[in-house]
């Protein structure tokens, strides 16, 4: 192995692993706020690359029905909830969310698609139409659920991962897709070819993280999802309302997601169902973070990237084999290293 | 007097087992109520109730609306405010953030006199605004009950439900505890204080019941409820005071 | 008849005529409802009695068939030959794998059973022995006395035995000594250890015998199908029997069943009928099957077993146990030997000092009370003399050996025998059986015994014991009921006969009296002065004075994790520090 190789596989594993961090940290602020194992996420990846690419391609991606459907069935949810408790004032509200924001959306992409607009502005329009998938999926699959068991919340998260992974092949079809860079960009450091788009993603992830970082340091909404996170009746009882922070750490992880998908489209060519095992992966490192640690979960995923990213060379059959065998003795080496009192189940 | 809260034949039932049986109380506007009685009793179980915690059967009127339906962060933001016996504090969070968080529903309406308010808990108690940037999980058992306290002042309660607020605290943080709660009152709060220390809550009280095996066994004035020879007898330690 | 066995007796009627009375295609389906069924059942013990979540069974499932493959196709072996080698392999691997990850705590176990799950899949498919993704062809049928299983109805008969079985099997094992701690596995750890129960090792037996499970539904399935490979062995596999156990009611063993069935017919019936609502192509099946199962959620987030339960009124299974001979008693130090001896025992939490530098000794025969206001760390003191917390500093004695470094199992094993301050009870256990763990270490009859019943006289023993206790702390009327449906005092009732079906020769009683009403205070006080009179040691924390002053010989004032007096009770009323802590001292 010589030392191009060699720093060749180090930027393909740091690039790869900058995306598995922020996928950590959305799964793992998901987890912490509302205790759903988020596996939908790699859905957000998927839809939003695809979407992309469709609207490239001058195709008005399948998203939107998804997006106009989805937030239907929360509103109809909402509206039963809101008539249930004789609280019809909120009924403008909910229409305004779940049926004229979507609507809207999907008006703008309709109106886009034949202009073929600039990439950022196209990004911008993706954004648009999964972002919001995140609260709406909160709204209808897991909402009525709140304080069910962790098992059962997994299982719900495996059954939408199902429906989503289905619609997105209903909707985008089996064919995998890449799009355009942002920039062809490539240049020399030291013996290192760097792509742009490498150094697109770095970047975009340190800011995105930096970004979440301010949110959650300086924002009141940001603290209360940390309060949340640390004691849930705490929250509670100062009258943060659990739904709400639910739908924000789905709105977060949503975006995080569609950002990441954004990301790596232009590198990787992604068929409907690739979300899943990236998602996977980012799930990897946030266990190797212990669950509770943002900056341990990104280091976690760091590691992921670079061990993937040399398992392909040696043994391309078993890079998925050997990423994750090799994750069981940093689970047990981090299992035997923190001593602390198990803590048992409620009742 | 007007109630600030209501209770008639409240009961709570975990699964089969009813951990209160049908208790009535009432809390007139600005007074202190106090509910005393032993461990395992039903007294938090109550306060989980009135908060919106528990699911319960029977009738709660807080400032004349009825609480059945309000969710917990309703209830809050109707001013009802409960300092449980564990805290709940953020531990990983600062003391300033945990604050800052008592008054979530205010910033989120937009109230600009939240900042004000901090001080005000500041300048109540001292020892928070020296430890304003110290994590809420390494504070001292004194310390963690005042910070609770102060973060439920952010919320501008109405009714306050304090769950044993001198427990696991030294003689003179009892003391300190108790003077803070009989100040609170004077601000026109309205307390439901819920306490093992009966001596020290009867003091501070109007008006009190007892409570045992999850029913309402005796009420009263704080003054005849301290009298009371069987008060005496299983709450004030009638050996020990002789 | 009981309703729960006409049910039971109806399922096998149905199971015996089936074969029979279907065409083909059903039976073919209650083939793979069987097959799923035993890998979920494994499951429903590991996940939904055990508490511990597994993503990775359909690797078992795949060692097993392929174990049976390899060895019967390229070294034609029979494979009656190659059933016991597959599971001695798939045991292995459970061992192995078991060892390292069951004692991860929390989601770690999760995790690392999706990893090892995604591995094995990418070895089955790259190893040029089982044939990579193309798998392996021609797995001979299994013969029987001359008998060829080789009809969808023949194997029919061989995969309903084998589930029966394993129904009755895992039936059995959780009503047994290890049943019972198997149950109390998923929420009530640190009580099984104070009890004996090693739950590391439990933990361990159960994801062995979830994983025999699965490798026996592989070799089925190997030979039902005659074909191996790697498709069905992956994670979407694994994940899907978690849906079953799931989808059945993950606490009860023929919620496997229940889960098989239902989602076994789902998916065929989506299969038929969705091409036909749908022209064009497309994975629509995923697509409801996710909906329904959110769906169904919704409605019942325990499962469907706890409806169909709901169908058939509930019976008393359980019955009064008869007489049994008694259990051998530990031999017991004599009355005012030195019992136990607290030495300095220091703990801290973070910044909180709860038990500080603190000392204290009980002799044999002696009631010692251990009082203090709420939070002086009375609660920390029992969980440092039972090993449920270890001390930071400090020496504790207990018969003259330092225990203060062991663990709660093997303090148990000494005779130190306890109660909780939060009741810490298996809710939906029995009275009966939540007092029968307290005999666990009086017992001695493993998981394979139980599972053969040949723990019957032994069990009959224990249960005998359990109701004695239970008779004497009163409770002989509820030995029956779930021990989360007494009120809040009598379960700590319960907690007391558990501690005594330990033989124990200290007990540790955390407020014992809270939640009892006047008459049983005064009855449980006589039952405490009883034990007394028999030798055995009390320690007790309580906060009821009046209770205590008439009990205790001595007590022990706690304040602030330090000891603030020590004496005679009449002295301690009399002592000023004590009232100034004890009643707040407010001015």
């Amino acid at each position: 192995m010589t030392p191009e190789i060699v720093a060749w596989l180090a930027q393909d594993g740091i690039t790869n692993g900058a995306i598995y961090a922020l996928l950590a940290l959305a799964l793992l602020l998901v987890f912490t706020v509302t205790r759903v194992i988020f596996v939908p996420q790699g859905e957000f990846i998927a839809y939003a690359a695809l979407s992309l690419a469709l609207m490239e391609s001058g195709r008005v991606p399948g998203t939107i029905y998804i997006l106009l459907a989805g937030g239907a069935l929360a509103a109809a949810m909402e509206v039963a909830s809101a008539v249930r408790q004789h609280a019809l004032a909120r009924l403008p509200r909910i229409l305004a969310l779940y049926v004229v924001l979507p609507a809207a959306v999907a008006g703008a992409v309709w109106w886009a698609v034949p202009r073929n607009l600039a990439q950022w502005a196209q990004v911008l329009l993706v954004l648009a139409m999964v972002v919001p998938l995140g609260p709406i999926m909160y709204r209808v699959a897991y909402q009525p659920l709140a304080s069910a068991s962790v098992l059962v919340l997994f299982i719900v998260s495996m059954a939408v991962h199902y429906v989503m992974m289905g619609l997105s092949l209903v909707f985008f079809g089996g064919e995998g897709l890449r799009s355009r860079p942002f920039s062809d960009g490539q240049f020399q450091l030291g013996v290192l070819n760097v792509s742009a788009q490498s150094l697109w993603v770095v970047a975009a992830s340190l800011v995105l993280i930096a970004a979440l970082w301010f949110l959650f340091e300086r924002s009141i909404y940001g603290k209360a999802l940390r309060a949340t996170a640390v004691n849930r009746v705490g929250a509670r009882l100062v009258g943060i309302p659990a739904n709400l922070m639910g739908q924000l750490s789905f709105l977060l992880a949503a975006f995080i997601g569609a950002v990441s998908g954004i990301l790596i489209s232009p590198i990787t060519t992604l068929y409907y169902d690739t979300g899943f095992i990236i998602g996977l992966k980012g799930f990897v490192g946030a266990i190797l973070g212990g669950m509770v640690s943002y900056p341990l979960a990104a280091l976690g995923a760091l590691t992921v990237g670079l061990l993937e990213s040399f398992a392909s060379f040696w043994a391309s059959a078993y890079k998925e084999s050997i990423v994750f065998t090799l994750i069981i003795p940093v689970l047990v080496w981090l299992s035997l290293r923190s001593r602390h009192v198990e803590e048992e189940e409620q009742e | 007097m007007s109630a600030t809260l209501e209770v008639r034949e409240l009961s709570v039932c975990y699964g089969k087992v009813e951990a209160l049986h049908r208790a009535s109380l009432r809390v007139p506007e600005g007074s202190i109520v106090t509910v005393i009685g032993p461990n395992g009793a039903g007294k938090t179980t109550m306060l989980g109730a009135l908060m919106g915690l528990l699911p319960y059967t029977g009738h709660a009127e807080y400032a004349g609306a009825d609480l059945a339906d309000a969710s917990v962060e309703a209830r809050v933001a109707r001013g009802l405010c409960l300092v449980p016996e564990r805290r709940e504090l953020f531990g990983e969070l600062t003391v300033e953030d945990n604050l800052l968080l008592g008054a979530f529903q205010r910033h989120t309406r937009g109230d600009r006199t939240v900042g004000a308010d901090t001080e005000a808990v500041y300048q109540r108690f001292p020892r928070l605004q020296e430890r304003r940037r110290q994590l809420a999980g390494t504070l001292s058992g004194g310390e963690r009950q005042m910070l609770a306290l102060g973060r439920a002042l952010m919320a501008k309660p109405r009714l306050l439900l304090l769950d044993e607020p001198s427990l696991g605290l030294a003689p003179r943080f009892v003391r300190e505890i108790f003077h803070i709660i009989a100040d609170l009152h004077q601000t026109g709060v309205s307390i439901l204080l819920v306490e093992q220390n009966a001596r020290a809550a009867l003091q501070v009280a109007d008006h009190g019941y007892v409570i045992e095996t999850g029913e309402i066994v005796l009420e009263g004035t704080a003054r005849e409820l301290a009298a009371n020879p069987r008060v005496v007898e299983s709450y004030l330690g009638g050996g020990a005071s002789a | 008849m009981n309703p729960a066995r006409a049910a039971f007796g109806l399922f096998l009627g149905f199971l015996i005529a089936a074969p029979f009375a279907l065409p083909e295609f059903y039976v073919t389906l209650m083939n793979y409802i069987g097959l799923a069924a035993l890998v979920t059942l494994g499951l429903v013990l590991l996940t939904g009695v055990a508490g511990l979540m597994s993503f990775g069974q359909q690797a078992f499932v795949g060692i097993g068939a392929y174990a049976t493959g390899v060895l019967t196709t390229v070294y034609a072996i029979s494979p009656w030959l190659s059933l016991p080698a597959g599971l001695a392999l798939t045991g292995l691997a459970a061992l192995g794998i078991g060892a390292i990850t069951v004692r991860l705590s929390g989601h770690y176990l999760p995790i690392s059973t999706i990893a090892w799950g995604i591995a094995l899949y990418f070895v089955f498919g790259n190893l040029e022995i089982l044939g990579r993704y193309n798998g392996l062809q021609g797995v001979p049928p299994i013969t029987v006395a001359g008998w060829t299983v080789d009809s969808g109805r023949d194997s029919y008969v061989l995969i309903w035995i084998a589930t029966l079985a394993a129904l009755v099997a895992a039936r059995n094992l959780l009503d047994s000594r290890s049943g019972r701690a198997v149950r109390a596995l998923r929420f009530r750890g640190t009580m099984a250890e104070s009890f004996g129960v090693n739950t590391a090792r439990l933990k361990l037996v159960v994801f062995l015998y979830a994983a025999l499970l699965a490798a026996l539904s592989g070799w089925l399935y190997a030979h039902f199908l005659r074909f191996v490979s790697p498709g069905p062995f992956n994670v979407n596999a694994g994940i899907e029997y978690l849906f079953m156990a799931v989808v059945g009611g993950a606490s009860s063993v023929w919620g496997a069943v229940v889960g098989a069935s239902v989602l076994t017919m789902l998916k065929e019936w989506l299969k038929d009928i969705l091409p036909a609502l749908f022209e064009q192509s497309g994975n629509y099946e995923v697509i409801v099957f996710g909906v329904l199962m959110v769906a169904l959620l919704h409605r019942t987030s325990a499962g469907l077993m706890p409806a169909f339960a709901r169908l058939v009124p509930a019976s008393r299974q359980a019955s009064r146990p008869g007489d049994a001979a008694p259990l051998a008693r530990r031999e017991r130090p004599r009355a005012g030997e030195p019992l136990l001896d607290v030495r300095a025992a220091h703990k801290q939490f973070g910044g909180l000092v709860a038990v500080s530098h603190l000392s204290f000794d009980m002799k044999t025969g002696e009631i010692l009370g251990l009082i203090g206001p709420n939070g002086a760390g009375k609660s920390t003191m029992f969980n440092l003399i039972t090993g449920v917390l270890a001390a930071d500093d400090g020496e504790i004695l207990f018969r003259g050996e330092r225990i203060d470094r062991l663990l709660a199992r093997d303090i148990a094993r000494r005779g130190i025998g306890r109660t909780f301050q939060h009741v810490n009870l298996v809710g939906a256990m029995s009275v009966l059986e939540n007092v029968a763990i307290g005999a666990h270490l009086r017992g001695r009859h493993g998981t394979v015994a139980s599972i053969l019943r040949l723990d019957r006289a032994e069990e009959a023993r224990l249960r005998a014991e359990a109701a004695r206790q239970v008779e004497r702390v009163g409770l002989g009327e509820h030995l029956l009921d779930a021990a989360g449906s007494l009120p809040l005092g009598q379960q700590r009732l319960v907690e007391i006969a558990r501690a005594l079906a330990a033989d124990p020769v200290l007990l540790l009683l955390d407020e014992p009296a809270a939640g009892l009403r006047y008459r049983e205070k005064q009855s449980l006080a006589a039952l405490l002065r009883g034990l007394r009179a028999e030798g055995i040691s009390i320690l007790l924390v309580e906060h009821d004075m009046d209770f205590v002053m008439g009990l205790v010989d001595r007590l022990v004032v706690m304040d602030f994790g330090e000891k603030l007096a020590a004496g005679l009770p009449q002295e301690i009323q009399r002592n000023p520090a004590v009232i100034e802590a004890y009643l707040g001292g407010i001015e």
